[in-house]
């Protein structure tokens, strides 16, 4: 039996995109720290100046620092992130369970919903919701949030079928313990590495999504600094200021390869079929 | 086989039905008047009063339900509120661009995908291996936007080799078609990659190879035929997913398709033209899957469906 934190630090990739985490991480919670200034404050005079020493990543079309606002930038897509998973998880988590566990009808109904939701490509559903909901951070996460439930469901349901066949789950029952204290305490810590593993790799979709609403103009709206929304605004410059769309890309990329990269590391560390 | 045809074209009932729901809530989600929102902005009282009565929104919500329903079996999508064209002309004037663009993507991807998954496969854990896992992993973590953005700078505005954006020519394709492609190819590779593995290892293979077949018959002709399925699985999901890129590859290139409608719809909450465009979207997508579906029981034999 290999251990599985020591198979984590074996795989070179996994360690690598948790790295990039990190460094996202630490970005984000010590925003302030490393960018002093105000990233919104526009500077006309500057605006669109190209890179250099003092200013690394050069300014956008109103004169803002780019690098100030990429910092900024990762505290938005964070909470975007860990948004959005939660409206996956709070929703998607106990209703997978529930439609697993209970089966017939509750199970076809909770089922049939979720195709529905599936028959729509993850960044349309969130496309059409937005349309409804309006622009907006809250209203992003809720969209993109709502998008990720389907996923959820399938996969907690998925695992349940199996788990509530387990031993331990039938001597529950037969103890009488009630149904909701089966469903969280027993079953739910049994499918929580999928969840998991879903959870990383959903953070880095969620920024993705947010990213494309914010470029399309219909997510999370300015002078907030979102990544996606900062690459859209410097499109038309493309020609004379490529600087201004290419970093905040480079921001969402990284962001996202060390959420992949991590989930696929989680995978190999937490799939039984990996265990022996 | 028709038997089989026709159960899925059943069990995709209660999805449309799920479908038609969502699409008639969502314009009662909305906050203020139906008739005010489809009528569009500039619209008169007369004008708003015409849309209520024409489709009954003075009645219970059932009976608006039912009607809604009619309306969608005869395709009726109203008209849009900006041009006052009927949706389902301005949806059918971009459908083939954006099936254009999506097919020449998937077709680029499946020519990528397919050979580089087969050869990380055959060549496992080996440098040729991590080259294309990596490129896949990149794939996947890559805003689509950003590197059409990115292939603009280098093709068009360095090299000054291929348009832009816009229509007109095989030209105008590529950089789209490339971009859309970059964005599934990574799936398509990593399925590739694991299912050959998989094959590689079965029973059959190594009875192939104990015949004394070349090593090539052996992996093109019995173990990716076997691969195959998941491989046909993967393409067909990923069909939805280029169809939710192409909304934004459409933005980057100006490309006059579906994806570009809805986002220009969204933006001047043109509601009947987004409602019908995501309509045909969904659609769309059952569709393909259906296909992918059908497909399984040409490749398979062990597949027949009673």
């Amino acid at each position: 039996m290999i251990n599985p934190w020591r198979r984590f630090k074996k795989n070179k990739a996994a360690l690598f995109g948790s790295i990039l985490l990190l460094i996202y991480l630490v970005t984000a919670l010590f925003a302030p720290l490393l960018y002093p200034g105000n990233p919104s404050a526009p500077n006309l005079a500057k605006a669109l100046e190209r890179p250099s020493i003092k200013e690394p990543l050069g300014k956008d079309e109103l004169g803002r620092s780019i690098l100030g606002r990429i910092i900024y930038g990762s505290r938005v897509s964070l909470l975007i992130a860990i948004g959005v998973v939660c409206v996956g998880l709070f929703i998607g988590v106990p209703l997978g369970l529930i439609s697993g566990y209970y089966g017939g009808k509750v199970d076809f109904g909770i089922q049939r919903a979720t195709d529905t939701l599936l028959a729509f490509p993850g960044f349309l559903l969130a496309l059409a919701l937005v349309a409804v909901l309006g622009v907006g951070l809250k209203n992003t996460i809720i969209s993109v949030g709502i998008s990720m439930i389907p996923i959820y469901i399938r996969l907690v349901r998925g695992c349940t079928l199996s788990v509530k066949e387990q031993t331990y789950v039938e001597a529950a029952r037969a103890l009488g313990t009630r149904d909701l204290t089966i469903l969280f305490r027993h079953i739910l810590p049994n499918v929580m590495a999928p969840i998991t593993i879903q959870t990383s790799l959903g953070m880095g979709t969620a920024i993705l999504f947010a990213a494309g609403l914010g470029f399309l103009g219909i997510g999370v709206q300015p002078p907030t600094p979102e990544w996606g929304a900062m690459l859209g605004s410097g499109r038309p410059y493309l020609f004379h200021a490529p600087h201004v769309a290419t970093f905040p890309g480079m921001a969402i990329f990284f962001a996202v390869l060390g959420f992949n990269l991590s989930g696929d590391g989680l995978r190999d560390m937490l799939d039984p079929r990996f265990k022996s | 086989m028709f038997q089989y045809v026709l159960k899925r074209l059943f069990s995709a009932i209660p999805v449309l039905f799920g479908i038609s729901l969502l699409l008639f809530f969502m314009l009662r989600m909305l906050p203020g008047d139906p008739a005010q929102v489809l009528a569009g902005q500039m619209a008169s009282l007369e004008d708003i009063e015409t849309i209520r009565q024409q489709l009954g929104l003075h009645r219970p919500v059932l009976v608006q339900y039912g009607l809604f329903l009619g309306r969608l079996v005869r395709f009726d999508l109203g008209r849009s509120a900006r041009t006052q064209h009927p949706v389902i002309q301005e949806v059918w004037a971009r459908l083939p661009n954006t099936i254009l663009l999506a097919v020449t993507a998937i077709a680029l991807a499946c020519l990528f995908g397919i050979p580089a998954g087969i050869l990380a496969a055959i060549r496992p854990y080996t440098w040729i291996d991590y080259l294309f896992t990596s490129m896949a992993l990149f794939g996947i973590s890559m805003p689509v936007f950003w590197l059409g953005l990115m292939l603009i700078i280098l093709f068009s505005v360095i090299l000054h080799w291929l348009p832009a954006g816009g229509t007109g020519s095989w030209k105008h394709l590529i950089l789209p078609s490339l971009t859309l492609a970059a964005f599934v190819v990574a799936f398509i590779t990593r399925m590739t990659r694991a299912s050959m593995i998989e094959a590689l290892s079965q029973d059959y293979t190594t009875t192939a190879r104990s015949k004394g077949l070349k090593e090539e018959v052996v992996v093109i002709k019995h173990a990716l035929k076997n691969a195959m399925i998941p491989i046909i699985t993967v393409v067909g999901l990923q069909f939805g997913l280029l169809l939710g890129g192409a909304v934004l590859t459409e933005t980057v290139f100006a490309w006059p398709g579906m994806g570009r409608l809805i986002v220009d719809s969204i933006l001047a909450r043109d509601y009947p033209v987004i409602q019908g465009a995501i309509l045909i979207f969904g659609l769309l997508y059952i569709l393909v899957n259906l296909g992918v579906d059908l497909l399984y029981a040409y490749l398979d034999p062990r597949i027949r469906y009673d």
